[in-house]
């Protein structure tokens, strides 16, 4: 299978009582089969195997399983995939370019050092990606910054490279 | 599987929600699933028959008349913070969302959804406390208007039946010329409050108070009102010896005992700070309202 493409992941089996769920997953469709219980996290990375969405505390504190739904921000491990049916999902393997070319966030991540093992990543790059999205005056003051990135743990960084690469990013997006 | 098994329905109209709801006596609410999920995945919440309620066109939107702002079941909060007309109504809102967790889970979560959950330290059930608001319920029986005073009963605990739907909230516009504010001590920005005081504050034209409001989250069984610090300011032109009486008589109201984020000790010194700084800040904003 591609890296970041939707493929056939191993299904997870079970007993449970099922739904029919039709997602638009980074402007594919895609309808399976699915356990009324499945987050979308799961979904996302044991059934299209997406896998770069990653999955920390599970109860919405860390952020790492940011994705979009509908071009908004949300946290994929508090939402059921029976929840996303007929809503419109991107995920982190959409951002850079079909050439491989980097989004401007990911270019400001990397030219300002913003990650080291890098797991926190996707979901502080979809957060930040979706808040840049909306219609809203941003605030780029260091005070700013941190209230953007208050819903996302990184335990390697210290934040302070972060912090830089959204003012970074701003520049390259003409929004600074 | 994170969340243990449950049987799932998306009804399209109200009346099959409240149908559904009241066919399993261990059925539960779902809207936008922020604080319903996270126990469902610790398995601290077991609902047999979840009810997704998002696609009930009946509960969406928010519109404001008779100085209510109406906030349907499944407005999000994010909807409610960012509205241009809810700005102006109710400049409180948006300042006491800013500490609702954070804008990923803000652009998921219902505020009807965060005043059933009634967490004690959450924010929003404080507001609604503060404003004097209610929520509306509705099930076969009917439909009850339910006063803030009257829902939230204790943590995690509202006078809602099981088998009702609150379908919305009626949060209170704010007058002209009231000051407002509202801050919480937390530990780290968005989690859930260690102490947060909400005030409103009328002035007359000699500068003395003609109403005051004052109302605290993360301190007791649910979110309260502080009766005896509103009535010490009453009348006075909020100077520092009247804001250290109320400061002091709030910290009476701190009931929770010790647990692992503060002591009692520590939240009656933050509960009486908060008064202190938020009770003053109203009264300047006041001020700075009459003279516009």
């Amino acid at each position: 299978m591609t890296r970041g493409r939707i493929g056939a992941a191993q299904p997870m089996e079970s007993g449970d009582p099922k739904i029919d769920v039709a997602v638009t997953v980074n402007g594919e469709q895609v309808a399976r089969r699915v356990s009324v219980r499945m987050l979308l996290s799961d979904f996302l990375r044991h059934e299209l195997g997406l896998t770069g969405t990653h999955v920390g505390c599970e109860h919405g504190v860390c952020g790492c399983c940011t994705v979009h739904i509908d071009g908004r921000s949300a946290r994929s491990c508090l939402t059921l995939v029976a929840q996303a049916d007929g809503a419109s999902v991107r995920t982190i393997e959409s951002v850079a370019a079909a050439d491989g070319a980097l989004h401007p966030i990911q270019q400001a991540f990397k030219e300002c050092h913003a990650l080291q093992c890098g797991y926190c990543t996707p979901g502080m790059i979809m957060n930040i990606l979706a808040r840049f999205e909306e219609p809203t005056p941003l605030d780029l003051s260091d005070d700013g910054i941190r209230y953007i990135l208050s819903g996302n743990l990184c335990r390697c960084t210290g934040y302070l490279n972060i912090i830089a690469a959204v003012r970074r990013a701003a520049e390259l997006l003409g929004r600074a | 599987m994170k969340p243990p098994l449950f049987a799932f329905r998306a009804p399209r109209t109200l009346d099959d929600a409240i149908a559904a709801l009241a066919s399993d006596d261990d059925a539960a609410v779902l809207a936008g699933g922020q604080s319903l999920l996270p126990a469902m995945n610790f398995r601290l919440a077991a609902p047999s028959l979840l009810v997704d309620i998002q696609h009930v066109p009946e509960l969406k939107g928010l519109r404001i008349e008779d100085r209510q702002i109406v906030v349907k079941a499944m407005t999000r909060h994010r909807e409610l913070e960012l509205d241009e007309a809810v700005r102006r109504a109710n400049p409180l809102i948006a300042e006491v969302m800013e500490h609702v967790a954070h804008i990923p889970i803000r652009n998921r979560g219902t505020v009807v959804g965060s005043l059933c959950h009634a967490d004690a330290a959450a924010e929003m059930p404080m507001l609604l406390v503060l404003l004097d608001g209610s929520v509306v319920a509705r099930s076969r029986a009917g439909r009850r208007e339910i006063a803030a005073a009257d829902f939230f009963q204790f943590h995690l605990t509202t006078s809602r039946r099981r088998d009702e739907i609150v379908v919305e909230a009626r949060i209170p516009v704010l007058a002209g010329d009231a000051g407002f504010a509202f801050d919480e001590m937390t530990r780290r920005h968005g989690d859930f409050a260690i102490a947060g005081v909400g005030a409103v504050v009328r002035l007359d034209a000699s500068g003395k108070a003609v109403e005051v409001r004052l109302a605290a989250c993360g301190i007791a069984a649910c979110p309260v009102r502080l009766t005896k610090a509103e009535s010490l300011l009453v009348g006075t032109a909020l100077g520092a010896s009247d804001l250290a009486a109320a400061a002091a008589a709030a910290t009476e109201a701190v009931t929770v005992p010790d647990d692992m984020h503060a002591s009692a000790a520590y939240r009656r010194r933050v509960t009486a700070t908060l008064v202190r700084r938020m009770a003053a800040k109203a009264a300047a904003r006041a001020k700075e309202r009459i003279a516009r």
